[in-house]
């Protein structure tokens, strides 16, 4: 099963590294990862989208627990939670496909951020699934390049992580 | 020593104070370019000892024995590079069996980091996956508190190594000296109490318990639990078994003690495992040589208690039903307060069945053999060291035989390298053992394979006249790969001989010590009794044992734990 995992973390040098090493040392997978700083600078906030089973799940959250830079953990996906991605895509936009390419950028709520020639580049925010579907929905020959975040997340309502 | 803020001190000046603040007795290194200073400073003292290894993996070895025998966190000094490199075996070996160590290394200066440098290596990257935690420092400023924390972080919780990386240049560096009293971290506080709700259902389990085991692993002795595990174990008239790690902890001579378990465990202890209905663990981790197949040990249905201060040991590999974490002497503070107020079951029915089990006498071996049986050198010592010497010991066939036939009937008698199995670890580990137990009968059991991976260390025993018996158990073969291709392999004994070995006598007289040859059954005993005669002296005793013995009882790789091979004697 899937599952996101929401650390805070001491802001020391290496910590990143404690925790992708962590992941690759007992085998757990890792579909995404993203780290930023927080509102407090001593501290970062990493988002891990993983899978596996529940027992696999328990183990990774006790391993993570356990090491010493890391203040918080908690699995998202236990309860209400909203999670987004952001994906710059660049597509090709000659004369022939600018209007479609625009049609379908609303479609999905995106926007043109970057305009050229022949080219677009479209901003689009969501879960992962709603970047995959835009995606599928393009033709493929028309994508040039794409970069995506990896998955944030936060928990709803009175779900908070913070120290 | 006054804590109030010092005159500007050098890094090299900061570490050597901070390892006085710790009451720091000895460091085991070896000197290189990188921590140049910091011996310097350690020149100009004597507060703090230096000893002096020959390999950098020995200096581990012998902090961590320091540590095992005598509960205090064992420190070394290594420089930069292959330094490091070198005593990573020695940091992994402590890390997998929790053995608190602060293991400060010399780094190249700031300004030559990631330029690769001479004698560089990127040590927190290296040691990261075998250490509790590491750091590089790389201000003079934090180089106090950074050591601080590396003794707090090694010691509490579930213990283990931690690494302080010093750039050259940080060491040189000045600044205030103010050593920090307590350290406090939002990230790491380690559990005390157990819940009292679970400790409440481990006691109706236990007070309902039919067939009631209690198992025991290397935490009961690193939280020095064991005089609240006896009285737990006498209390309830319970039988206890003791992982490979634990031994010491119920005393090796107590008739409720069922022996060692697991892959060479006793045949009543593996029996008992399987067949009980109430399992109490506590310290220990399940792991694969201690139930064999996890699948298998599920076939029987029981209740599992758990007591760990590390919550990833519990749930690992064998799913509990009464998991608590906390400090075992806390939690078990606790539990006997509640037993003591209820009810403790009846079990003799399931005490007859364990001396049927017992009845079997899996460890016994053909006495009226020509050729010098392992397992008869080890009952001798155990006699002639009457059961109080501190035994360190290599890894293989003749580390399951001392586990085995050595009857432990205290803590921190017992230290061998249980979870990397490291061969190599018994002589350094025995130089630590004596250092911190001065006086103290030393021996190490060994084997011909496994004392030629730290030999150079002799050299050091003749510097600090550690008069350490080594036990040399040898049967010109790597023993337990032997006894693997026997079982396993069709007899093909491929690379397990030890052609052209060294003539031990000689060898240890060239280290300028004593050593004896014993080639007969009848010179065994008068042999140990010489060696252990000589207090001051190290004796090397070379025991032409039998090559085709083996360990028995055996549980293959992979088998359930009832799955064990006997011996033919049986």
């Amino acid at each position: 099963m899937r599952h996101i995992i929401s650390i805070l973390v001491e802001n020391e040098a290496g910590a990143l590294s404690r925790i992708s090493g962590l992941f690759s040392a007992r085998g757990y997978n890792i579909e995404s990862l993203t780290v930023a700083p927080t509102e407090d600078a001593s501290m970062s906030r990493m988002t891990i989208v993983t899978s596996g089973s529940d027992d696999v799940v328990e183990q990774i959250t006790k391993q993570l627990n356990k090491l010493i830079d890391v203040v918080k953990v908690v699995d998202l996906s236990e309860a209400e939670h909203i999670e987004r991605e952001l994906m710059l895509i660049k597509v090709r936009a000659g004369q022939k496909e600018r209007e479609d390419m625009k049609r379908m950028t609303d479609i999905f709520r995106g926007r043109i951020i970057d305009v050229s020639d022949n080219t677009y580049t479209i901003e689009l925010t969501g879960d992962g699934r709603k970047l995959d579907a835009f995606i599928q929905a393009l033709d493929h020959g028309t994508i040039i390049e794409t970069v995506r975040t990896g998955t944030s997340g936060i928990g709803r309502g009175n779900r908070i992580l913070r120290v | 020593m006054d804590r109030v803020k010092t005159s500007a001190l050098s890094g090299a000046e900061i570490v050597v104070r901070c390892l006085q603040e710790e009451a720091v007795e000895y460091v085991f290194g070896y000197p290189g370019g990188a921590v140049l200073f910091i011996y310097d400073e350690l020149f100009k003292q004597d507060k703090v000892k230096h000893v002096l290894v020959r390999h950098e993996q020995g200096a581990v070895h012998a902090a961590d024995g320091y540590s095992r025998s005598s509960q205090k966190v064992g420190v070394a000094l290594v420089t930069s590079g292959p330094g490091v490199t070198n005593a990573v075996t020695g940091i992994a070996t402590a890390y997998m069996d929790s053995i608190p160590l602060v293991v400060i290394t010399g780094q190249v200066p700031t300004h030559a980091i990631g330029l690769d440098a001479f004698q560089e290596c990127d040590t927190v990257g290296i040691t990261r996956p075998i250490v509790k935690h590491n750091m590089l420092v790389k201000d003079v400023k934090d180089l106090a508190s950074a050591i601080k924390k590396a003794f707090h972080i090694a010691k509490t919780g579930r213990p283990g190594p931690v690494v302080v990386d010093i750039p050259k240049d940080v060491t040189a560096a000045v600044c205030e000296f103010e050593y920090p009293e307590a350290i406090a971290m939002r990230s790491y506080n380690p559990v005390k109490k157990g819940h009292s709700g679970q400790i409440r259902k481990a006691m109706q389990l236990l007070s309902e318990a039919q067939r009631p085991m209690i198992y025991t692993g290397g935490g009961v002795i690193l939280s020095d639990s064991s005089a609240l595990l006896r009285e737990l174990v006498k209390f309830t008239g319970f039988p206890c078994t003791n992982t490979l790690m634990g031994l010491g902890a119920y005393p090796g001579t107590d008739k409720q003690f069922l022996g060692m378990l697991g892959m060479h465990g006793t045949y009543e202890a593996n029996m008992a495992m399987q067949h009980c209905d109430v399992l109490l663990a506590i310290g220990a981790r399940f792991d694969d040589r201690v139930i064999g197949n996890p699948a298998h040990f599920a076939q029987n249905p029981r209740k599992i208690i758990h007591i760990d201060i590390d919550p990833s040991s519990i749930s690992k590999r064998v799913k509990v039903d009464v998991p608590i974490v906390g400090n075992i002497p806390d939690v078990l503070e606790d539990l006997l307060k509640l037993l003591r107020a209820g009810h403790v079951p009846d079990v003799s029915a399931w005490w007859k069945q364990i001396e049927a089990w017992r009845g079997k006498d899996c460890l016994r071996y053909d006495r009226n053999a020509k050729i010098i049986k392992p397992q008869f050198v080890l009952e001798k010592l155990y006699e002639i060291t009457r059961g109080d010497a501190f035994i360190t010991s290599d890894v293989g066939q003749h580390q399951m035989w001392a586990a085995q036939f050595y009857k432990f009937d205290k803590p921190r008698r017992w230290i061998n390298s249980g979870g990397l199995g490291t061969m190599g670890f018994g002589l350094p580990a025995a130089m630590g053992v004596q250092l911190a137990n001065p006086g103290a009968t030393v021996a190490c059991v060994t084997g011909e394979s496994s004392i030629m991976m730290c030999l150079q260390e002799l050299s050091t025993c003749k510097q600090y006249r550690l008069p350490i018996k080594v036990i040399n158990l040898n049967n010109k073969y790597m023993g337990m790969v032997r006894q693997w291709q026997q079982f396993f392999h069709g007899n093909r004994y491929s690379e397990s001989y030890m052609d052209a070995l060294p003539d031990f006598v000689k060898l240890a007289e060239g280290y300028g010590h004593r050593g004896v040859l014993v080639e007969k059954p009848a010179d065994v005993e008068p042999a140990l009794r010489e060696a252990f005669a000589r207090k001051n002296e190290l004796v090397f005793l070379d025991f032409i044992t039998d090559q085709t013995e083996n360990v028995y009882p055996m549980i293959p790789g992979g088998k359930g734990i009832t799955e064990m091979i006997l011996s033919e004697e049986l």
